[in-house]
């Protein structure tokens, strides 16, 4: 089964389509990344898949259940880090952790529990105490992440989860987040406009004016020129 | 614990360390009131004369008078404050992690309404304090009896700000709605002048005044201070919070309301 299945999905704000009939999937363990320019409709598509909107056409489905018919169940599923940050900053490492694990039904003991387990699985078990406002933008993501990861969900969305980030805290957390795919067996969507932080066995999901134009590996969609290249060819946006 | 009450509880517990860290705005909320009553209404005692009327059985002054519709005010105030701090939240993201919890959209959202009401009550309850030792004596168990009063007034208040914080898309937009909801809703009620009052100098005015859900909040609130029930006020404000918060939770629905829209 798919952690991920989107169906002909479409979406419009008014009159302009920001997503024209988009199907793809996403397996357990699978890191697929979402590249697409600014304006592509990444965000327009995370937030179908978080169900900020909702499309009048088109399905998705999280490890088999519809978004649409058992939101709860599908949301359940889920984990997702937004490109705005969104942590409580007055609240320390573990409160807003377990914040988070509350509103996902994890009772107090539980969630402390989880926090320790995902704190340690991204590094940060020592700044549990520490406030969030304290953090570097590093840590603040690598926060993000823990806390998108306290309710085990099977499919995690990330959206440009490193805009802002230095380099060694982009390659930190690309690291992290690969880890995660590769030995927990998580399904992961990474969208980004950076293709340096694809790696070659990743999946690959080319997004331009809301339509998939590509979807391969990494290392098999671009041998030749490489995926940089290949990315900036195929979303060129014609001379004025 | 179900998973329902496991999320109110974080909610309600997020709110109370919010307003902990953010004593600040609790005595800012607090200065408004405050004003009103020492300065405003002690201006006025003299001019106005207020005859023996509803829930009160003799002659009372102005300040005595005015202390209901400031205590309403606070709660106006607080639920414009909650929507603009649910709009920061949409801006800045917050709001959608909450809306990605695996509950209905409408506990979530309750539950948000009620955090800050309960805040706006805390609040409510240090103003009456404060009026006490100023010298407004209100019935002991008045401060017993205007509690479930305040809480649906505060509920209804939320609500239109709810309401407020779905339809509005970006956050510099809000300051212009609050002056169009705040001033209007709050001097166009008996919170400062009774009706006849008003009546005195317009009968329109009354008539908005008597239309106005402000001013049955105002006036559940001053009954209850005197331990008494006025059904007539308790039905228009559970009326205006029912439509209110059906078309907030239709604003926040995503296949319905304004979610759809993009923010510009």
């Amino acid at each position: 089964m798919d952690a991920l299945e989107v169906a002909d999905l479409s979406f419009r704000y008014g009159r302009k389509e920001a997503l024209k009939s988009v199907s793809f999937h996403v397996a357990s363990g699978e890191f697929c990344a979402l590249l697409g320019p600014n304006g592509a409709g990444k965000s327009t598509l995370f937030a179908l898949l978080t169900r900020l909107f909702v499309a009048r056409q088109g399905r998705i489905a999280v490890m088999g259940q519809d978004l649409q018919a058992a939101p709860r169940a599908a949301l359940a599923q889920m984990g997702v880090v937004f490109q705005q940050m969104t942590l409580d900053l007055d609240l320390s490492v573990a409160r807003n952790l377990a914040y988070f694990g509350a509103l996902h039904g994890l009772s107090r003991r539980d969630a402390a529990l989880r926090a320790t387990e995902v704190l340690e699985r991204l590094d940060m078990a020592e700044r549990a105490g520490e406030k969030a406002r304290d953090l570097n933008g590093g840590h603040r993501r690598r926060l993000e992440i823990a806390r998108a990861l306290m309710h085990r969900p099977r499919l995690l969305l990330l959206d440009e989860p490193t805009v802002g980030l230095d380099a060694r805290s982009r390659a930190a957390i690309t690291t992290h987040v690969h880890g995660l795919a590769r030995d927990d067996g998580l399904a992961v969507l990474w969208a980004t406009h950076l293709v340096d932080e694809v790696t070659p066995s990743d999946t690959v999901l080319i997004l331009h004016q809301g339509q998939i134009l590509q979807r391969g590996r990494a290392q098999d969609i671009a041998p030749e020129h490489g995926l940089a290249a290949h990315f900036m060819a195929l979303t060129e946006e014609p001379a004025a | 614990m179900s998973p329902y009450l496991r999320a109110m509880t974080a909610i309600l517990g997020r709110e109370a360390l919010r307003f902990l860290t953010q004593r600040e705005r609790f005595l800012a909320a607090l200065v408004r009131p405050l004003v009103w009553l020492l300065v405003f209404a002690a201006g006025f005692r003299a001019a106005l004369g207020l005859s023996i009327t509803p829930p009160y059985q003799t002659y009372i002054t102005y300040e005595v008078y005015i202390v209901p519709g400031l205590v309403a005010m606070i709660l106006l105030f607080n639920a414009m404050q909650s929507a603009l701090s649910l709009v920061y939240d949409r801006e800045m993201g917050s709001m959608r992690l909450l809306l990605t919890a695996p509950l209905p959209r409408w506990w979530l959202l309750f539950c948000k309404l009620l955090a800050g009401v309960l805040v706006s009550i805390l609040q409510a309850y240090a103003f009456l304090a404060i009026a006490y030792f100023y010298g407004i004596r209100l019935p002991p168990m008045g401060y017993v009896w205007v509690l479930p009063a305040l809480l649906i007034a505060g509920m209804m208040l939320g609500a239109v700000g709810l309401f407020l914080a779905s339809t509005i898309r970006q956050l510099e937009n809000f300051a212009g709605v609050m002056n169009f909801v705040i001033f209007p809703v709050f001097f166009l009620s008996t919170a400062l002048y009774p009706l006849w009052r008003m009546a005195e100098s317009s009968t329109l005015l009354r008539d908005i005044c008597a239309w106005n859900p402000f001013t049955h909040a105002v006036e559940l609130i001053r009954f209850a201070l005197y331990l008494r029930l006025n059904l007539e006020a308790l039905g228009w404000v559970a009326l205006t919070f029912a439509v209110f918060m059906g078309l907030a939770l239709w604003g926040f629905d995503p296949a319905r309301g304004m979610m759809n829209r993009k923010t510009r």
